[in-house]
């Protein structure tokens, strides 16, 4: 029998309403409200435990308290999951739910929870939680706690490994996940082809990807007066690589200075990716990040400055997501040194 | 704040949505090439990193390649 | 070509007083074999020979490559041809035999931080399809006048000269099963099953330089302008492997010895398709060359009157672009695509998994999520050195653990995402 620890607002939780939105957090033993349906769903398969019951306004207002106190009780309890809501279209109680979620992933703990697809809850923690879609409002209670229920249940039997979210009944979480299929890649391959070719259906296991845009900057006007910073995806750092930046799939970026070198050389710098041949850049780095045209330009006066620090990560195997981080990140650190223009080299 | 990106792969930094984008020599050495003679390379990567300030100093309307 | 593959399954593998091959079991005299190896190149420091066997609490790092012993038993040429003067004939005819269960397998200090990990326990046996073989483990170091480049060189050497020398032991055994393959010359396999759709497979090679190289009849594949091949060539080691960056969806030779593809779509050759050949291509590091290839394997497919192909991938990130201007190129021919790549979604799965893009690409097989991190418990026996954990692509500082344990991403592990489909992991939308 596993331990379920479910979390609910104040409403949900007995306290009253929109006038008890501040309730701090509060531990209760065994299920209330909304849980005890849940229970009496899962009987002799899981046991809620105990139930969390906090003010809508309280936790989004005192988002990292709440968040302290929810850690502190999941340590305590050390429950198998958490079950949050349903919080149908409530916005601070989507929040707050999606917000448990990805405090108990970041736990390792698994967490269910349900609500409505336009909940912001959603769209902001859908990767931490499973989350079963319900109706905009709590009307919808006797069809979402069955269903919760159902997921419950199934993630149980499963431990923990959920097949497709068709299958199961959630929301799509936004996430690829591993598994082992019954044939190997290649048989899957000749019989997708034998299908295509037939003009029979077939379903492709990854729909090519759709990436953002971003609107086109205006241009520099004048070069001579412009602080030019250079930002590069080559993995060039300080012999040594001081921080450990990973040769593949990059958990972060360096910032390195480069004040008063004219070039860069074998002795002062290397790369640390490890996608491609590295030998001709650890020869000389300035192939990957041209120091040295750019040094000579700024004593010229060709342009203004030539910034004093260099931006660098590896872009080998490292996710969309983390560079995304580390590019609005590094954004904002030239913006605030009063860097005019980015060169963004690549390998 | 422009950037342009140096890119041997021009295919890759228009799908990802680059949108000043100057074309490079290799992927290992997008700025450079051991085969070339010293002095020659260098020439070769000047020239990259004034189409590249060039490309900076453009108005654009949409993606494009220097 | 017609070739015959012999089976010989090696049921017991051991070191012993005799190099020798009785009933399924293989024994090996390791001084004699220790000098075998030292002799193949002066620069040779250190050899260590082990075993590794499945369900032993063994770790082999960092992994170079792993090679199927196999020999000619019967017609023209030798395995992995090429290499050497004299061993040029063309192969992929006559009757090949396989120590089928057993693998040679390469490690010694790292070559550029890239290579793999094999586990023959554990959470990542799973992962890797050679914790399932009976490894024959060669720890082979170099000198220092050895740049990366011969140091890579002299590994690969020592790996498939082993292999081939283990497979001299099958040349005059009986094979426990047999199965022949063949494709006949274009005009005539295009005549034999005139009314079934053409198909073929198009064979991306990483060609990228240092541990990112492939040979083809021994010549560097980064050279060659896309070529065609009968399928039961690749089975005698007409491709060699010369990479392993980023181990888990790198083709180790063992691979191209037992091509997937090539030996599942042989399954429905004369009653679903008819498989005409292979196009081998490569993954080269400028656009030139990615646009030449991609334009020429196009033609070839077009030369062959193919209808359809799989296009497999090796490696990820700018080969992604080689990947989407073959399939752009060979729809837009009328040439219909499967493609099959691996994954690098995060290691929550949380981001989109491939660099490029088309909306052709509408029949992806994937191999997986490179990036998912899973923790190798502690082994009783390392073979090679483990304290390339933190430095190998998919680890991370910290990824050796005091007690021998490893947490990293499934990309440290050999043939774990493999893009040939030689292996069961995949992903899913969750």
């Amino acid at each position: 029998m596993i331990k379920i620890v479910h979390y609910i607002n104040q409403f949900f939780g007995q306290k009253g309403g929109e006038e008890a939105a501040d309730l701090p957090i509060e531990l209760v033993e065994g299920p209330v409200g909304p849980g005890t349906a849940l229970a009496a769903a899962l009987q002799g398969k899981a046991e809620i435990v105990k139930t969390i019951i906090c003010g809508d306004s309280y936790f989004n207002e005192n988002e990292e308290v709440a968040c302290m106190g929810i850690r502190e009780i999941l340590d305590e309890v050390q429950p198998d999951l958490i079950v949050a809501g349903p919080a149908f279209n409530a916005g601070r109680y989507g929040m707050a739910c999606g917000k448990v979620g990805e405090v108990a992933h970041s736990m390792g703990i698994a967490a269910i929870s349900g609500m409505y697809v336009e909940n912001p809850g959603y769209e902001l923690y859908r990767n931490f939680s499973f989350m079963v879609e319900t109706s905009n409002s709590a009307a919808g209670m006797r069809k979402a706690m069955p269903a919760m229920a159902q997921l419950v249940s199934s993630w149980i039997e499963k431990e923990g490994k959920l097949g497709t979210p068709e299958e199961e009944g959630y929301m799509p979480r936004g996430l690829r996940v591993n598994f082992f299929a019954e044939e190997r890649g290649a048989k899957r391959a000749v019989n997708m082809l034998i299908n295509k070719l037939e003009g029979k259906e077939f379903k492709t296991e990854y729909p090519m990807p759709v990436f953002d845009r971003v609107e086109p900057q205006p241009p520099v006007i004048d070069l001579s007066k412009a602080t030019i910073a250079l930002v590069t995806s080559g993995g060039v750092v300080p012999k040594g690589n001081p921080d450990h930046i990973e040769s593949s799939s990059a958990s972060k970026y360096g910032e390195y200075s480069i004040e008063g070198l004219d070039f860069l050389t074998e002795a002062s710098h290397e790369t640390a990716h490890g996608g491609y041949d590295p030998v001709a850049c650890n020869q000389a780095p300035d192939r990957v990040l041209p120091v040295d045209v750019l040094r000579e330009m700024e004593k010229k006066g060709k342009i203004g400055k030539l910034h004093n620090l260099f931006y660098t990560t590896v872009g080998n195997g490292t996710s969309v997501s983390n560079s995304k981080a580390f590019g609005a990140e590094i954004a904002m650190h030239l913006k605030n040194a009063g860097v005019s223009a980015a060169i963004l080299t690549s390998t | 704040m422009p950037v342009v990106h140096i890119a041997t792969v021009v295919p890759i930094s228009q799908t990802v949505g680059a949108n000043r984008i100057v074309p490079a020599i290799a992927i290992p050495h997008p700025l450079g090439d051991p085969k070339m003679d010293p002095a020659e390379e260098k020439v070769a990567r000047r020239e990259m990193v004034e189409k590249a300030l060039t490309a900076l100093t453009t108005d654009i309307e949409d993606q494009t390649v220097f | 070509m017609k070739l015959e593959i012999g089976n010989i399954h090696v049921k017991e593998l051991a070191f012993g007083e005799n190099t020798a091959l009785s009933s399924g079991r293989v024994e090996i005299n390791r001084e004699e074999l220790v000098g075998f190896i030292r002799e193949l190149d002066h620069r040779i420091t250190e050899v260590k020979l082990d075993i590794a066997l499945p369900g032993e609490k063994t770790r082999i790092m960092p992994v170079k490559d792993v090679i199927e012993p196999r020999v000619k038993a019967e017609g023209k040429g030798s395995m992995f041809p090429g290499r050497n003067g004299g061993d040029e004939a063309m192969v992929g005819e006559g009757r090949t035999h396989v120590l089928k269960g057993m693998a040679v397998v390469t490690t010694g200090k790292v070559v550029g931080f890239q290579e793999g990990i094999i586990d023959m326990s554990g959470a990542g046996a799973e992962y890797t399809p050679f914790s399932k073989t009976k490894n024959l483990v060669i720890t082979c170091e170099v000198d220092e006048t050895c740049n990366q480049y011969d140091h890579e060189a002299i590994l690969r050497r020592v790996g498939i000269e082993t292999a081939n020398k283990m497979g001299e032991l099958a040349k005059t055994v009986a094979a426990d099963d047999s199965r022949t393959y063949e494709t006949k010359p274009l005009l005539e396999q295009a005549a034999q099953y005139p009314d079934l759709p053409k198909i073929g497979y198009v064979y991306m090679l990483q060609s990228q330089g240092l541990l990112h190289d492939t040979y083809l009849y021994g010549v560097d594949v980064k050279s060659i302008v896309p070529t065609i091949l009968y399928p039961t060539e690749v089975m005698d080691g007409a491709i060699m492997s010369g990479n392993c960056v980023s181990a888990c969806d790198k083709n180790p030779s063992i691979v191209h010895q037992n091509s997937p593809v090539i030996h599942e779509l042989y399954e429905h050759h004369g009653t679903k398709y008819n498989f005409m050949g292979v196009i081998v291509t490569n993954e080269n590091v400028t656009l030139a060359d990615k646009e030449r290839s991609s334009n020429y394997v196009t033609k070839l497919a077009v030369q062959m009157g193919l209808d359809a192909v799989i296009v497999s991938e090796e490696g990820f990130g700018n080969p992604d672009a080689d990947l989407v201007m073959n399939c752009r190129k060979l729809e837009d021919a009328g040439i219909k695509t499967v493609l099959m790549t691996d994954e690098y979604a995060g290691q929550m799965g949380e981001s989109q998994s491939l660099a490029d893009s088309t909306p052709k690409g509408d029949a992806v097989v994937s191999n997986g999520n490179a990036n998912m991190v899973i923790t190798l418990p502690a082994m009783d026996r390392v073979i090679g050195h483990d304290v390339y954990a933190d430095m190998i692509a998919g680890g991370a500082e910290g990824s050796l653990h005091a007690d021998g344990s490893i947490t990293a991403e499934i990309q440290v592990i050999t043939g774990a995402t493999n893009e040939l489909g030689y292996h069961n992991l995949t992903a899913m939308a969750g």
